[in-house]
């Protein structure tokens, strides 16, 4: 923020003593009145609800006070988005799918921005965590082991915690092995291990039936709802109040998650991590536990999954092989990339933006033209922009690699790494001296 | 890292010794590697075989071993020489940059589309079943060469040399997009074409199986040793490849200067090589053999689709690795090792477990815990020297 504010931009007058706060305000106002009087799903919506979420981003530039930012950033989450959510349920899930992603490229952004360990497979704990409760919730676990009955919903919240210490303990687990390895080894090795969980998931319904194999698990438990919830709102239904349940849990790990990578990254351990990214014989020198601390990055980053992960099984009540796949590591990949690397603003940015890009953006271009088509314009069928999703975090990975290495909102020391290898030259004269 | 192991060659007094070792001494390495694993694997199988005889009362475990033995070592060399070919593009580059060009899968993909849509067009003129096989073959191969050769400098230039001196990671996520551009790239262009998602590969009809021998087993029951013409074809066409790409490196003045650039890019560019224009060959080169092998496997396989070049570049990787990444005779081993090891667990693993466990899905999870054991206690694989880490 002291970067931006340094440099003069015609936007910086705005940006500036009373001045700010009118706007931010008028601004804030405006999104969140609009927004809740179109509550209808359509393409106008779509754009209110980005510029609502704009706001996030402008509060968190915008030069105020710190204990007006957190009123205002409080309003928005737990009274404008939950009521809106109410009317329309399709906002709302999108928000738990945010709020998710979010804190999955929070903890990929400890592995792969703090410690610089690119880890290709970290969808894997997101499914460990996923199976976790998938298995112990359900008929499932009976499959292997004898007269065992499902455990109570109630038991979702201690699972919430021990999606942590299980994702913790397969990120040492896999992380053990491969982190003897330079930096691009890493990334292939760890992608191979993800694809080893997912085919293991696939799988391992022979001998014995562990996870159902591809059929995957079906009527995963939902946590209880409090009795509290139904007094407080009786006006919503009981999958409204489902809903904001999930939203409001999601908003809780998500709010835990900026605590935990914020108080990381200013420790000693943070800084131990960033020692080992800029170099690690010289990390190595100082005395920093290499392997402990490099362990440590995939066990922090490898329990926000697992946390999410049973989060995420019981909001879609359903899980299945396919939902962890390479391309949804890729995809938490490019948001941390997208937002910047190293940076926590950065990482909840690229998580909402690519989550709504994939999920609410795409599909509305394409049933925007399927309505188009229907009224008689020429659009090939081959035309889906829904269906190339590979196309477009392709694109932004190249993209930003070759633009911004950065991020859209970088970390300052990860910048000054990015552009330390390549001192600027003249164009046309391309580097041979590497 | 040099590119190939040092033979010791001087560029004026270049005798014919030379170059044939240089050119045959890595065929010869390779040959000892298919004996060796075929022996050993098939060894190693028939005892296992032999152990477990006694559980099993459905079936002769030794017979049904013994039957599908041949095909196994025939498959087994058809995968691996596949893995060696798409190995090379990725141990070529690796040699010259230090670099993992992670979007060497896709181009195989691409390969086996060009010649997907050769013949359909082809077809579609109708001169498809008056073209000799053979013809057709060399003809695709080559088509297959020049487009993802191409497409392989075109993808350096764009994506890779901007980020040239960047950190090691800002060119590797560079290529995972490539790679992901490109499967949804060619999806398109097949959706558009008509080709569509799964695309025939078309082909002259190359006539029944050759029927080498009958081995017999029991006095009633023979065992017909079968190779298909589509898989000899594949194995003859990589050795081909193989040989050409070692006189390439090892015998020519343009190896030489590639090895050079491996060897140390700043000297070389005082030596007068033009760095970059050896690199865009380094490119051409090897992503005209992943084209070839695109072709040749589009050939045996059949049909093909858009992410089909995934799991055999990432297999392949594991096969450089495997015979040491930057090392030429090394790519050939590791495909041909990792090839027999995948055919043997692919083929043996549900019959020794009754249909417990699916050996083809295995097979990926074998390639993979051998990539990382290797890389745990063998860091330079199997041929290759130990490197210290530049600091």
């Amino acid at each position: 923020m002291r970067a931006l504010s340094a440099s003069p931009s015609p936007l910086s007058a705005l940006n500036r003593g009373p001045l700010a706060y009118v706007l931010l305000t008028a601004y804030l106002l405006l999104t969140s009145v609009l927004l809740l009087t179109n509550t209808r799903t359509s393409l106008g919506t779509d754009i209110l609800f980005i510029l609502f979420l704009l706001g996030f981003l402008l509060i968190y530039r915008a030069r105020v006070a710190g204990l007006y930012k957190l009123a205002l950033g409080a309003i928005m989450l737990l009274a404008i988005v939950p009521y809106f959510g109410a009317q329309n349920a399709y906002y709302i899930e999108l928000a738990i799918q945010a709020g998710i992603f979010v804190a999955l490229a929070l903890g990929l952004n400890v592995v792969v921005g703090f410690a610089g360990l690119l880890d290709l497979g970290y969808v894997a704990f997101f499914a460990v965590g996923a199976y976790l409760w998938g298995i112990f919730s359900t008929d499932q676990a009976g499959q292997f082991l004898p007269g065992f009955t499902p455990l109570p919903a109630e038991s979702f919240y201690l699972f919430l915690a021990l999606g942590l210490f299980v994702g913790a303990f397969f990120g040492a687990l896999l992380g053990l092995p491969v982190l003897r390895l330079r930096g691009d080894y890493l990334a292939i090795v760890t992608l191979g291990l993800g694809e080893v969980i997912r085919v293991l998931a696939v799988n391992l319904d022979r001998p014995v039936n562990i996870t159902n194999g591809s059929q995957g698990i079906k009527s995963v438990a939902r946590p209880p709802l409090p009795e509290v919830m139904r007094t407080l709102l009786p006006g919503l239904n009981d999958p409204q109040l489902y809903q904001l349940l999930i939203y409001l849990m999601a908003l809780l790990v998500v709010g835990l998650s900026v605590f935990v990578v914020y108080r990381l990254k200013n420790s000693r351990i943070g800084r131990a991590w960033e020692a080992i990214r800029e170099d690690e014989t010289a990390a190595i020198a100082m005395g920093i536990p290499l392997v402990r601390m490099k362990l440590l990055a995939f066990a922090v980053g490898a329990s926000f999954a697992g946390a999410m992960g049973v989060l995420f099984a019981a909001k879609q009540q359903f899980i299945n092989p396919p939902t962890f796949d390479l391309l949804r590591s890729i995809g938490i990949l490019s948001m941390v990339i997208l937002g910047g690397m190293g940076s926590i603003p950065g990482a909840i940015l690229g998580g909402m933006l690519v989550t709504l890009l994939d999920l609410q953006i795409l599909p509305r271009i394409a049933t925007e033209l399927g309505a188009l088509k229907r009224q008689g314009v020429v659009i090939p069928d081959w035309f889906d922009p829904a269906q190339y999703q590979r196309a477009l975090f392709g694109l932004l990975l190249i993209i930003m690699m070759i633009f911004r290495p950065e991020g859209i909102l970088p970390d300052q020391r990860r910048s000054e790494e990015m552009h330390a290898g390549a001192p600027a030259r003249p164009s046309g004269q391309p580097d041979q001296s590497n | 890292m040099a590119v190939a192991q040092a033979i010791p060659l001087r560029v004026s007094q270049r005798s014919v010794r030379n170059t044939l070792v240089g050119v045959f001494g890595p065929l010869g390495q390779v040959f000892l590697f298919v004996v060796g694993s075929a022996v050993v694997l098939s060894a190693i199988i028939i005892v296992i075989a032999l152990l477990l005889r006694g559980t099993r009362t459905d079936t002769d475990l030794l017979t049904a071993t013994l039957v599908i033995l041949p095909q196994v070592i025939v498959d087994g060399l058809v995968r691996g020489f596949l893995f060696a070919t798409i190995a090379l593009g990725y141990t070529l580059v690796y040699g010259v940059l230090e670099f993992i060009n992670f979007a060497h899968g896709e181009i195989f993909m691409v390969g086996a589309f060009s010649g997907a849509a050769f013949g359909t067009l082809l077809a579609s003129a109708g001169l498809l079943p008056n073209i000799p096989p053979l013809l057709f073959v060399i003809a695709s191969v080559a088509v297959g060469m020049v487009v993802s050769g191409l497409l392989a400098v075109i993808i350096e230039r764009v994506a890779y040399r901007p980020l040239r001196g960047a950190p090691r990671l800002v060119p590797l996520i560079s290529a995972i997009g490539v790679s992901l551009l490109l499967q949804d790239g060619v999806r398109l262009i097949a959706n558009v074409t008509g080709l569509g998602f799964n695309a025939r590969f078309q082909t002259p009809n190359f006539g029944p199986p050759l029927q080498l021998a009958q081995i017999p087993v029991t006095p009633e029951r023979n065992i017909p040793l079968i190779l298909d013409v589509r898989a000899l074809i594949f194995i003859v066409a990589a050795v081909i490849m193989l040989l050409a790409l070692n006189y390439l490196v090892n015998a020519t003045k343009l190896g030489t200067a590639i090895r050079a650039v491996a060897q140390d890019r700043p000297t070389a560019s005082l030596m007068g090589i033009d760095v970059n224009k050896i690199i865009t060959i380094t490119f051409l080169i090897g992503g005209a053999l992943g084209g070839a092998a695109g072709i040749l496997f589009g050939v045996r396989v059949g049909t093909v689709n858009p992410y089909v070049g995934f799991l055999p570049g990432l297999k392949a990787f594991t096969a450089a690795v495997l015979g040491g990444i930057g090392n030429i005779t090394g790519a050939m081993v590791g495909g041909i090792v990792l090839g027999f090891l995948e055919a043997f667990v692919a083929s043996y693993l549900s019959l020794l477990t009754a249909g417990a466990l699916s050996g083809a899905s295995y097979a990926d999870i074998v390639a993979f815990t051998i990539l990382i054991l290797i890389l745990i206690f063998r860091p330079s694989g199997l041929l290759g020297e130990s490197v210290t880490q530049k600091v």
